[in-house]
């Protein structure tokens, strides 16, 4: 039996089509996914992201901790509410998840993991939580609805006490404030500007309704995909898994090689950089009519390479993708579609900006 | 649920024909299967000329979320294509059992093959199946 989340009944009725996402019963489209994808980039849509795991670290060592557990550099964060995206690595430097962490106190970081890798996470922190005396909390009664999209920040602060109004609407950009019982943070998986807001669970039906009520369309998982994918965002298990480092991932930005601090995965990480990486991840644009697809062959003249999350663009109005190739790759590339080599477009990614497609695409 | 209309006939794996008055044979997909499937976004269509066995593979539909072969019905020559769902694939969508259908064949071994196929009724109690 797949797990719920709360608001589980909710979607049903609105006509969700469900389907099982990680163990969990999530719904993909309320109709039309690529209506839900033009509501997100146009005007503000929603989505139920309660399956994801939140995890409170509490500790007087939990920065330490953080600085050795992550890619990332927690001494980014100096101001309270400020988020960061990380990897998690494994001593070979693959990636075991990857997270957005939150900087509370220096007693207090909140951290967000993917559901789909939570029993494998959830032991991991721990174990090397334990060195460092932080105390790990999952935090399995509160729920996460993200609203995402140029009017979304609008919709949600008529929503808002005149007090958490004022704070949220002078968040900056990856930052988080509490108030009127929600944790609103402005992060998101989409490209465009909205919040991730964490409710207590007996509080997020009536949020997601009042968010209905103000306009904010239910989008599903479905046309999550297509927006993060175009926003060229990764995601754990298509793009990267243990296998797999960062370099290799398009993700070099997150890792920081700053001065003797000590995480998970550095050494394997620099041993890589210095003996040069052989793959690297790139975005594919096909003019052709079709869709690529993960898994397609990806032919170019140094080798092969496959691709990792394809898709149809709606903003575009085509086929893109992210793939995995030989890193003297070009410009040019051919994908195998049932047989048929196809010829698409070496980019780099994202594709869309600020709702429309970004000036190389 | 939609209304099957009775003319038609399918496949276990959602495909429809219809026998038009001249002997030729008309196919799409279900409107169950385009709401499987989700919105459309391309089409491979079969080439006109092009000769189809009855369960094989002659054209495949694509979704944001899959690709999904269409298999023939029917065997026989394509006699016509629906060009037009290249540009505007999401009229399978919209008007599965009419707009939206796929090609058409002029049939070599129709009266055999046509005892293959479901009726409406048999049809809707096979979706009905899957569904619960």
């Amino acid at each position: 039996m797949a797990q719920q989340t709360v608001l589980n009944a909710t979607h049903r009725a609105l006509g969700a089509k469900m389907v099982d996402f990680g163990g969990w019963d999530m719904p993909i489209n309320y109709g039309s996914q690529i209506e839900e994808h033009h509501a997100v980039r146009s005007d503000a849509g929603m989505f139920d992201v309660s399956h994801m795991t939140i995890v409170d670290l509490h500790g007087a060592r939990t920065r330490e901790f953080l600085r050795h557990l992550l890619a990332n550099s927690v001494d980014k964060l100096k101001v309270s509410g400020k988020a960061l995206y990380s990897c998690m690595l494994n001593a070979q430097a693959g990636v075991i998840d990857d997270l957005i962490v939150y900087y509370l106190a220096e007693d207090f970081f909140r951290v967000v993991v993917n559901a789909a890798t939570r029993d494998k996470d959830l032991p991991w922190i721990e174990q090397q939580a334990a060195k460092f005396g932080v105390k790990v909390t999952e935090r399995k009664e509160l729920a996460m609805i993200a609203v995402q999209g140029p009017q979304a920040r609008a919709k949600v602060h008529s929503l808002l006490t005149p007090g958490t109004r004022a704070q949220a609407e002078k968040l900056g950009k990856f930052v988080a404030c509490e108030g009127d019982g929600l944790f609103i943070a402005r992060t998101g998986y989409t490209g465009e500007d909205g919040y991730e807001i964490i409710v207590p669970e007996r509080q997020a039906v009536d949020l997601w309704n009042k968010l209905l009520q103000a306009g904010v369309k239910p989008a599903g998982l479905g046309a999550r995909d297509t927006l993060r994918l175009e926003a060229g965002m990764n995601l754990y298990g298509q793009d990267m898994d243990e296998g797999i480092t960062p370099w290799e991932a398009g993700l070099a930005w997150t890792v920081v090689l700053d001065d003797e601090r000590d995480f998970i995965g550095r050494a394997a990480l620099e041993k890589q950089k210095a003996d040069g990486v052989s793959r690297l991840m790139v975005g594919l644009v096909m003019d052709d009519k079709g869709v690529l697809r993960h898994g397609q062959r990806v032919v170019t003249a140094h080798g092969d390479g496959e691709i990792l999350s394809g898709t149809f663009s709606p903003t575009l109005g085509k086929a893109i993708a992210f793939a995995r190739v030989p890193a003297a790759t070009g410009g040019q590339a051919q994908v195998d579609i049932r047989g048929k080599l196809v010829p698409v477009r070496v980019v780099k990614y994202p594709f869309v900006r600020d709702g429309k497609p970004a000036q190389h695409i | 649920m939609n209304e099957i209309p009775g003319d038609l006939k399918f496949l276990k794996s959602h495909e429809w024909a219809r026998v038009e008055d001249n002997g030729t044979v008309t196919v799409g997909i279900s409107d169950h299967a385009q709401g499987l499937l989700g919105d459309l976004v391309y089409v491979e269509l079969p080439s006109v000329g092009d000769e189809v066995q009855a369960g094989n593979a002659c054209a495949v539909v694509e979704s944001v979320k899959a690709a999904s072969d269409v298999y023939a019905p029917i065997s026989g020559k394509v006699t016509a294509v629906n060009s037009a769902l290249s540009d505007k694939p999401e009229t399978i969508n919209e008007d599965a059992y009419g707009e939206g259908w796929i090609y058409v064949v002029k049939p070599s071994n129709l009266a055999e093959e046509q005892e293959e196929l479901l009726d409406p009724d048999a049809y809707a109690e096979l979706i009905e199946s899957e569904e619960h």
